[in-house]
Formats: C-alpha cells, structure tokens, sequence
C-alpha cells in the first residue's frame, strides 16, 4: 500500500515539475498542465483530543481550477482548508499527521519556511475580516510585508488589485478612509484583492459569501470564474447549487472522510455512495 | 406565574416602571459628580475669596499661619509620582500581557488570572506597609549609593514604585481582555498574507486594540493619581517641589489624607484642603477629558 503510494507520488511529482516549467511561458496550453495537481495531499490526519477531525485524507487538487469541497457543516472541510496554509498551528490542540506537499514541498515539514508557505495561498474566510486601517493600506500591507516600499509600485499595484476585483470605481475617491466603512459585499471583495497582492498560486476561500447578500454573492462567484484563468481555486461550501455553478472538481467530504469526488456531472448526476444521494436529495 | 403577574400588574404599566426606574438611576449616576465638583467649589469658596487661583497654582510657598497657600509643590508631587509609576508599569504590563494572550500556556495564563485577583485585592495600606520595610531601605541603602547619591529613601522613587505594582491588576486585566477580543480571523488574514506572527500583532493585533490600550492604560493612571494611603507611607511628605526622583514629594492626596481634622484652628485652612480636592478632581476631569477625546479621533477614523 504505501509502496505503491510512494511511486503515484513520484510519477505526480514529476508531472507536477514538468507543468511547473511550462506553465509560466504557456498557461493552459496543454490538457497534461491543467490537470496536473498544484496540491497533493498523502495519509493527512487532525486529530483534537480524542476526536479525529479528518481521517486519511488522500487528494490531488489539480492546477488552475476551481475545486469544491463539499459537505455538510462540521466535516472538517474548513479544517482541512486551514491546514493548506498552516492556519492549524493558531491551534497547538490540533494534532496533524501526514502530508499536504505543493511543488513537491511538504508544508508541514519542520524546517519549511512559513511565510513563503502562505503567500503562496490567498485565503478569504466565511466573513469579510478587513484589516484595521484605510482601504489602501489593505493591500499595502501584504506587499509591506515582502518589502515592496516603492510608493509608485505599490500604488499601481493597489490600483490593478482593485479593479481585478471590480472594486476601483467604487472605491477609487476614498481610498484613505476605512476599510471597515464598506458594506459587506465591498469588505469581502477588499479582502479578496488584498490575498492577490501578493501573488498568490492558489486562493482558498472557507464559505466566502455565507454572510453576503444575493448580489455581491453572485459578484463573488463570478470573480472566481475569472480568476481560475490565472490561479487555482479551493472553494469550501455546502451550498449545493453554488458547487454547481463554480466546480470544476467536487470532492464530498462527511465526517472527516473523503467520500466521493469527481467532476460536477459525476457527483449531481451519478452519486455512488448512499451519503452522498441522501445530501444531495436534503438539498442543501 | 406569568398570568399572576399579569393580574397584579399590566405588562405595559411594569414596562413603563422599569423604564423609569432605569432612568433614575442613570441620571442619578451622572448627578453624581456634579454633585461631588458642586459640593468642592462651594467648600473652597472662602479660599477662592482671600487669593488668586493664579498665584495659588503657580506658588510652592505652603505656609497657612502665614495665610500663604501655594499649591504647586502639591501639584508637581502629584504629576511626577503618577508619571513615574505610569512609566515603570505600562511597558511591562503591555508586553505582558500580549505575551499572555498570545503566546503562553493556558495554564500560565490561568494562572496569572489568579495572581491578578489577588493583587487586585490586597489593601493599599498592605502595599505601603511594604514598600516602607522593602522599598525605602532598597533604594537608601543599596540603589542611591551605587549611583553616588543620598537619599532617605522616603521618596518619589518609592512612591512610584508601590504606585506602579498597585497599578499592574487593574491595566494587566483590562489589556488582557482587549487582546483577547481581537477576533482570530482577523490575525488568520494577517498570517495569510505572510506576515510573521509578530509583524501580525505590531500591525494588527495592536491597531486594532488602540482604543482599548488607551482606556486600559488611563485606568491605570487615573488610579495612580488618586492613591492615598500607600503613596504617603513612602514619598516623603515634604512641601517642596522635587528636583530628582530620589527627593521627597508631597501628592495632593497625601496632604489631604494627613492634614484633614487636625490643623482646623489655622484660618482657611479647611477651605484650603477642600480646593486641593477640588484641584485633584479637575485634573482627573481634564485627563479623562483628553482620553476621551483621543477614543473619540480614533473611532472616527
């Protein structure tokens, strides 16, 4: 078993290499670069105390698509989106085991440098959290921490982030005035032009519009449509109708297991599992 | 039991009671210190009548058989006693208690809860009493030597000194609390965006905490300045206004504490400490005037 696992890794890793190289002059050019997996995820356990939050989490997301996880509230699909970038280690309760390894790295290996780790993945969370300062500061800050300190970059870089998020117009005359003034939908769209700052590869978002209205949901949604042209997308959410509107890859999770992925047709239209026709048939 | 009361009481009528009951009491809180800032004025009338509030703020010449009151010396006492326990307590109770939100063990930060309650709960006179046996013979007899000077020990230093640990419960719980209500995600979006854990909370923890700081280390000076008992056990008690840290001071409420009851038979004397409590509540008024203030620009921004 694990034999055969370590040599799946390998043939992965040296897929993963090869897109890595041709991806930067090509985005997207052939079908081996776009399916093969940005994130590889091997025998992943969180356990606090004596409950086992995810058990045996074996998964690929692959590069430059939208990946849903889906399942229903507490099945550690958050817990696993937080492990991704290390967010876990805020909770020294939580004991992991395994791997999660991106660009063939291990994220959870001791000597990994956290930093890089992290703005590597732009993280919007279920409600808008904008930083305590002005708008632009917002993004500033994530390129104030990489040491971008040219006034004239950093000022093109805000205004290219913001109208990536459609976010410009509205803002443009206020910039200096506080983040927290923005109604919701607005905060969550700053949060998320705030994560692309810095560059990120992949974006994970944990349920990003549970607190928005109908519309900037729907602004959301159709930005990480757009986005997935130039990042990959791990989007958590048991919202089923928006899983089918944005996934390329649905994986259903239920109490820490992976139960089922597949692409949207194979989950909605061809469920195997009895868990998963019985989710889907209570219709959230 | 609903249906009882119902009888007895329409719901409207004990609605329109309670109401009423929650006003009065609101007002009479805010009556409170009007009632308190009135009261002082009129004692202090007879004062005001005989000499200038100018030459009564700006003299250090305290001789009441003279029929001299300069209040100066009083008033630097009180200045430099609270600034000096300010500047020896907040650092240590900020970093404190960011490190105990932040980083510790729950069972060291547990723990620390305990020991502030009991901090919180010795009596002040407890507190002079030892700054008396451990302080004063500390600073005579070991610090002021080793930096070549004399003292008696019985000075601002001193009163500083127990002012600042008197002050630790009350600013380190407060600042505990502010750090803890600063919302985990918000550090999570910070963290994410690759900041270290300490960038995270020179820039974010702290911004967003401001206003809580500044109403945490208020608290801690507005109960400096106003300390009684411990402070004239150990600062010296000499109308002069002090030069260095190691001089006596005389506070304005250690004169108060001291004097009131036993010299009534000197002329004006009573009217004299009534407008010295009268100067004590101004100031306290002015600086909580100013911090509020200060909330206020923040909040707005």
């Amino acid at each position: 078993m694990s034999n055969s696992s370590t040599i799946i890794d390998q043939v992965q890793q040296v897929n993963g290499g090869e897109a890595g190289a041709t991806s930067g002059a090509f985005p997207n050019t052939s079908v081996q670069t776009s399916d093969s997996p940005i994130l590889q995820i091997r025998d992943f356990n969180v356990q606090a105390g004596d409950t086992r939050i995810l058990k045996d989490i074996h998964l690929d997301i692959p590069k430059g698509k939208i990946t849903v996880l889906l399942g229903p509230s507490g099945c550690g699909k958050t817990t696993l989106l937080k492990c991704l970038n290390r967010l876990s280690d805020l909770h020294p309760s939580l004991k992991v085991k395994g791997q999660i390894l991106i660009d063939g790295e291990d994220i959870f290996h001791p000597t990994q440098d956290l930093t890089t780790i992290r703005q590597k993945m732009g993280l919007l969370s279920q409600r808008p959290f904008p930083l305590p300062m002005s708008i632009y500061k917002n993004i500033a800050y994530g390129l104030k921490i990489k040491g971008i300190r040219d006034k004239k970059v950093v000022k093109e870089k805000v205004e290219k982030h913001l109208r990536d998020v459609g976010l410009w117009e509205e803002v443009k005359d206020r910039l200096h005035g506080p983040a927290a003034r923005l109604s919701i939908g607005q905060q969550q769209r700053l949060c998320l032009a705030r994560g692309l700052a810095v560059g990120p590869e992949i974006i994970l978002a944990d349920e990003p519009t549970s607190a928005l209205d109908p519309i900037s949901s729907r602004k959301i949604e159709e930005e990480f449509l757009r986005l997935k042209e130039d990042y990959t997308l791990i989007v958590v959410t048991h919202i089923l109708r928006q899983a089918k509107r944005l996934a390329d890859h649905i994986v259903f999770m239920y109490f820490g297991e992976i139960i089922e992925q597949g692409t949207p047709d194979e989950i909605f239209n061809h469920p195997k599992s009895d868990i998963l026709k019985q989710y889907l048939q209570s219709g959230h | 039991m609903a249906a009882l009361q119902r009888l007895i009481l329409p719901a409207k009528l004990t609605d329109r009671l309670s109401t009423g009951w929650l006003n009065f009491a609101v007002l009479f809180l805010i009556l409170l210190p009007l009632v308190i800032g009135a009261g002082l004025v009129i004692k202090s009338l007879p004062l005001l009548e005989q000499a200038s509030i100018g030459t009564m703020l700006h003299s250090a010449e305290f001789s009441p058989q003279q029929g001299h009151f300069g209040f100066y010396a009083f008033i630097m006492g009180s200045v430099w006693v609270t600034l000096l326990s300010f500047v020896l307590s907040a650092p240590v109770c900020l970093l404190a208690a960011i490190y105990l939100t932040e980083y510790s063990p729950q069972w060291l930060t547990q723990s620390m809860y305990f020991v502030i309650d009991v901090l919180a709960g010795i009596p002040s006179v407890v507190y002079g009493v030892w700054g008396v046996l451990v302080i004063v013979p500390l600073l005579a007899d070991y610090v002021a030597p080793a930096l070549g000077l004399t003292t008696t020990g019985y000075c601002l230093l001193s009163g500083g000194i127990v002012l600042a640990i008197m002050a630790v419960p009350y600013m380190l719980n407060m600042l505990m609390e502010v750090f803890r209500s600063v919302p985990i995600e918000l550090k999570e979006a910070s963290l994410s965006l690759g900041a270290t854990y300490w960038e995270t909370i020179k820039w974010v923890v702290l911004k967003k905490g401001l206003t809580g700081i500044i109403a945490a280390l208020s608290l801690g000076i507005s109960k400096a300045l106003g300390e009684t008992i411990a402070v004239l056990m150990v600062v010296g008690n000499v109308a002069k206004v002090p030069k260095s840290v190691f001089d006596a001071a005389y506070p304005l409420p250690a004169l108060i504490a001291n004097n009131y009851g036993d010299m009534m038979s000197v002329p004006l004397y009573d009217s004299a400490l009534m407008f010295a409590a009268l100067l004590l509540f101004v100031i306290i008024l002015v600086f909580n005037s100013i911090t509020s203030f200060f909330l206020y620009r923040i909040k707005e921004q």
